[in-house]
């Protein structure tokens, strides 16, 4: 269901097809279906060796002495590295996925060099002729441990007497500057207004402290890298990534390559959702190559998955909020501590930035803390920070509407951002769609429906950014007039079949004549990586100056030929025509007129688009759900689930649409059931999706999507990202649920069976277990 | 002259002042005079800062430019999932 408002886009001057904003079929979907596509683990080499990784069983602990030559002296193995591989890199920050990642760190967290960090750490990788003999080999690496404290909890690493992981890491952004080392990286903070003012003239004031479990992406393929490095010092990789510049550029770094001599190919993605920004096996899978000079192919397992790659923080979120007794916002205020895993860099930041953004509020102080623990390292998950602080938030607001006998939605709507709005985070938001959510949820019929016992509705609403940065695509007119568009941001949610709509409207050509690839490192500019809700937002915009290319040299092929003057011929539904009196002499030529005879009229046709893309739209949603507990076992039932948001404008619904119901489920599953579970011991438990509890497509109904649209002013289309903004809401729309189920007002994540079942039977409910 | 304002942690970096007015005319320009009235701020600047220009947000932006009446607000960057 699509709703539009304001002005949406049109092709620029290529004679809309009408393609845009059609449901048209995947380019990649027969290749999808049939077992064609070839994902990270689906390559292999000539030659090739398996590549396997030792990890530390220990949470903590300074590595005395690492002996490989037992594995070295085994028949079949072709090459071992360890830290010793990898030279120190220097303290410097380079963007990351949500955030600056320090080099110093990566080469650390890629392989551990003075000590283990967390269960799971890469310690020495071994790259064998078969998979029984990587295995051997590892079992006869030595490692000499001298195990330490370790902590795992937010909260507790931030005690003046943690185990303190990082002896040089003193706090940024306190002064005076700390004297003493400590877990905690960063403090980050806004204030906007005057908070103690603000809360002088509030008549209701809510506060009250949450707790979130550290989540995973959860995407289906593991990482998965093959590398080879030739002996002329020139390598190639394919790897499984939302980023393959941004891989050659990690990779060339810690190897010490030339970036020209290292070229990438980014597979197939089996979902990457802001966990496969960073590197883990790609620099191994290259440094084990270039000792046993033959290609190296690595796999992780879905424990390493777990235990070794990035899940997203978990928090301790305090929110105090005041309001009038007619619902006017009038102050807020929150504090953040964000898990960063072992290293430096939660996505505390735009926490800050996110967790009142959807309101009008004049008074606000934000306050974050990015803490590192003995865990895996972070990566950016979508979203980035936001769907935690806005949990909070909207739990809040959910409670403040109750106290004040309010509607909830029409409290949000009295305090929504709406353009001309002065954003927590300091700008003025422009055109932006939040009340449009909240108006498209209340006409549902979904928020009238009546429940029954046991069953509650909730609503919340939810905000990202979006980006937009560097972006190259090329489109090549072919011999026969067919198009080929290469872009460079690997394909996760739909950019082939949005950017191939793009493609036919500018150049006025059908859909099924225009080709998209995914290029290499080698065949296109830079490009920044998918992610932030980008690729879409900023390869139509690309595709937009590589078409006006095209379409300008047509014309002027074509003044050319009809001997006029540039003036006299436009580009219009896919032909150069002449204009006025030429109209009777020169019969208009279509792209494959002119692609039939290029070599005669100047060369091969083509365009290209380089571009850093600005003007990125902020997306709002505003979601509802319906949910049933089940009081004898604590198991929540997701009935209805309706998502409106904000998309500018949809290039392909269909992916759109997806995009929201993939979010939603995503924070059905953060809500209810996903959390990294740690003994004391400091050891994943559940490293593993039997006992790390997705969702699956029987545990969801289907999600119902309505397609807003508020043109972007700055795109030519008018398109906002959309892939991030659908996984904010869920937490707190179905705690609010939840409330209204139980009469329980849930403030820890997730509210999974025994939790719910502890709290019904502090409550006094009957319960069978 | 445009009124520039840093959010967050930036304004540590500047003595606690967090508004300036500047007579740029493009982000270059006013990443320098920043970096002139407090020097401790220009790796901070060239490290990667979102900015703000009347409502729309741009990355390593430095030839965007300002208008006299701008709005600017400086920010750490945003990227995401």
């Amino acid at each position: 269901m699509t709703m539009a408002t304001g002005t949406n886009g049109t092709a620029t001057n290529g004679g809309s097809h009408g393609v845009v904003g059609t449901r048209t079929i995947r380019p990649d979907g027969v290749d999808k279906v049939t077992g064609r596509a070839r994902f990270g683990a689906d390559y292999n080499l000539a030659g090739q060796l398996v590549g396997r990784v030792l990890r530390s069983p220990h949470p903590h602990a300074r590595i005395v002495s690492i002996d490989t030559s037992r594995a070295e002296a085994l028949p079949g193995v072709k090459a071992v590295i360890t830290r010793d591989d990898f030279g120190d890199q220097p303290s410097e920050f380079i963007p990351a996925g949500e955030m600056m990642m320090n080099y110093k760190d990566v080469v650390r967290n890629v392989m551990a060099r003075e000590k283990a960090l967390y269960e799971g750490h890469a310690v020495a990788a071994v790259a064998a002729t078969s998979v029984a003999i990587a295995k051997q080999a590892l079992k006869l690496i030595e490692v000499k441990y001298e195990v330490l404290p370790h902590v795992i909890d937010v909260v507790e690493a931030m005690r003046p007497d943690a185990p303190l992981l990082h002896d040089d890491l003193f706090t940024v952004g306190v002064e005076p500057k700390p004297e003493k080392p400590s877990n905690v990286a960063k403090k980050v903070e806004i204030v906007q207004g005057d908070i103690e003012a603000g809360f002088a003239k509030a008549d209701v004031i809510i506060e009250r402290e949450f707790k979130t479990a550290p989540v995973h992406q959860g995407y289906i393929e593991p990482h998965a890298a093959l590398g080879t490095v030739s002996e002329d010092g020139t390598a190639e990789l394919w790897t499984t990534t939302q980023g393959h510049y941004i891989v050659r550029a990690h990779c060339a770094r810690l190897l010490g390559l030339d970036m020209g001599k290292l070229r990438v190919t980014a597979t197939e993605i089996g979902g990457g959702f802001g966990g496969k920004t960073v590197v883990y096996l790609e620099p191994l899978a290259l440094a084990l190559s270039r000792k046993a000079k033959r290609p190296v192919k690595m796999v992780m397992s879905r424990e390493e998955v777990f235990k070794a790659s990035g899940p997203t923080s978990g928090a301790t979120v305090r929110v105090k909020l005041g309001s009038t007794k007619s619902g006017h916002f009038v102050a807020a205020y929150a504090e953040l501590k964000y898990q960063a895993g072992a290293f430096q860099g939660s996505p505390v930041q735009p926490g800050v930035f996110c967790a009142f953004a959807p309101y009008d509020i004049e008074n606000v102080k934000v306050t974050g803390y990015d803490v590192v623990s003995n865990r895996p390292k972070v990566a950016a998950y979508r979203a980035p920070g936001a769907p935690i602080s806005e949990f909070a938030v909207e739990s809040v607001v959910d409670e403040l509407a109750k106290k004040l006998r309010l509607d909830p939605i029409d409290l949000r709507m009295q305090n929504a951002a709406r353009e001309g709005v002065k954003a927590a985070y300091g700008p003025k938001f422009g055109p932006v769609g939040l009340e449009e959510t909240l108006n498209a949820i209340k006409k549902t019929e979904h928020w009238s429906t009546p429940l029954q016992e046991w069953q509650g509705r909730g609503v919340a609403s939810g905000f990202w950014f979006n980006i937009g940065g560097e972006t190259s695509v090329s489109l090549t007119v072919n011999e026969d007039g067919t198009i080929s568009l290469m872009a460079g941001t690997p394909d996760i949610g739909g950019l082939r079949a949005s950017l191939t709509a793009v493609v036919a409207d500018e150049l006025g050509v059908p859909y099924d004549k225009v080709r998209p690839i995914i290029g290499d490192t080698g065949s296109l500019g830079f490009n920044f990586l998918t992610g932030g809700s980008r690729s879409a937002f900023s390869g139509s915009m690309a595709i937009v100056e590589a078409a006006k290319q095209i379409k300008a040299d047509l014309c002027a092929r074509a003044a050319k030929l009809w001997e006029c003057k540039p003036e006299q011929v436009e580009f219009s539904g896919g032909y150069v025509k002449p204009l006025g009196a030429l109209g009777d002499k020169a019969k208009p030529m279509s792209i494959a007129d002119f692609a039939k005879a290029s070599g005669k009229t100047g060369g091969p046709i083509g365009g290209v688009g380089r571009i850093n893309a600005q003007g990125a739209g902020p997306s709002f949603g505003t979601h509802l759900v319906d949910l049933e507990v089940d009081p004898e076992t604590g198991r929540v039932t997701i009935l209805r689930y309706t998502v409106a948001q904000d998309a500018g404008k949809a290039l392909h619904p269909s992916y759109v649409e997806g995009q929201y119901q993939g979010g939603a489920v995503q924070g059905i599953g953060w809500a209810l059931n996903e959390e990294y579970i740690y003994g004391a011991d400091g050891k994943l438990q559940n490293a593993g999706f039997l006992d790390y509890r997705m969702p699956v497509a029987s545990d969801v109904p289907m999600i119902d999507a309505i397609v807003v649209e508020v043109a972007n002013p700055k795109h030519p289309y008018g398109v906002r990202g959309v892939g991030e903004t659908p996984i904010i809401p869920p937490l707190g729309a179905i705690a609010n649920a939840m409330e209204q189920a139980t009469g329980i007002r849930f403030t820890e994540l997730p509210m999974s069976p025994p939790r719910v079942l502890k709290a019904l039977k502090e409550k006094g409910v009957p319960t069978k277990v | 002259m445009a009124r520039v304002m840093l959010v967050g942690n930036l304004a540590q970096l500047t003595g606690g002042v967090a508004e300036f007015n500047l007579s740029a005319t493009s982000v270059k320009q006013i990443f320098a005079q920043l970096a002139e009235l407090h020097p401790g701020i220009e790796r901070h600047l060239q490290e990667g800062v979102a900015v703000a220009i009347d409502g729309t947000i741009y990355q390593d932006a430095l030839l965007e430019p300002i208008r006299p009446d701008s709005e600017v607000y400086i920010l750490p960057a945003i990227a995401g999932g």
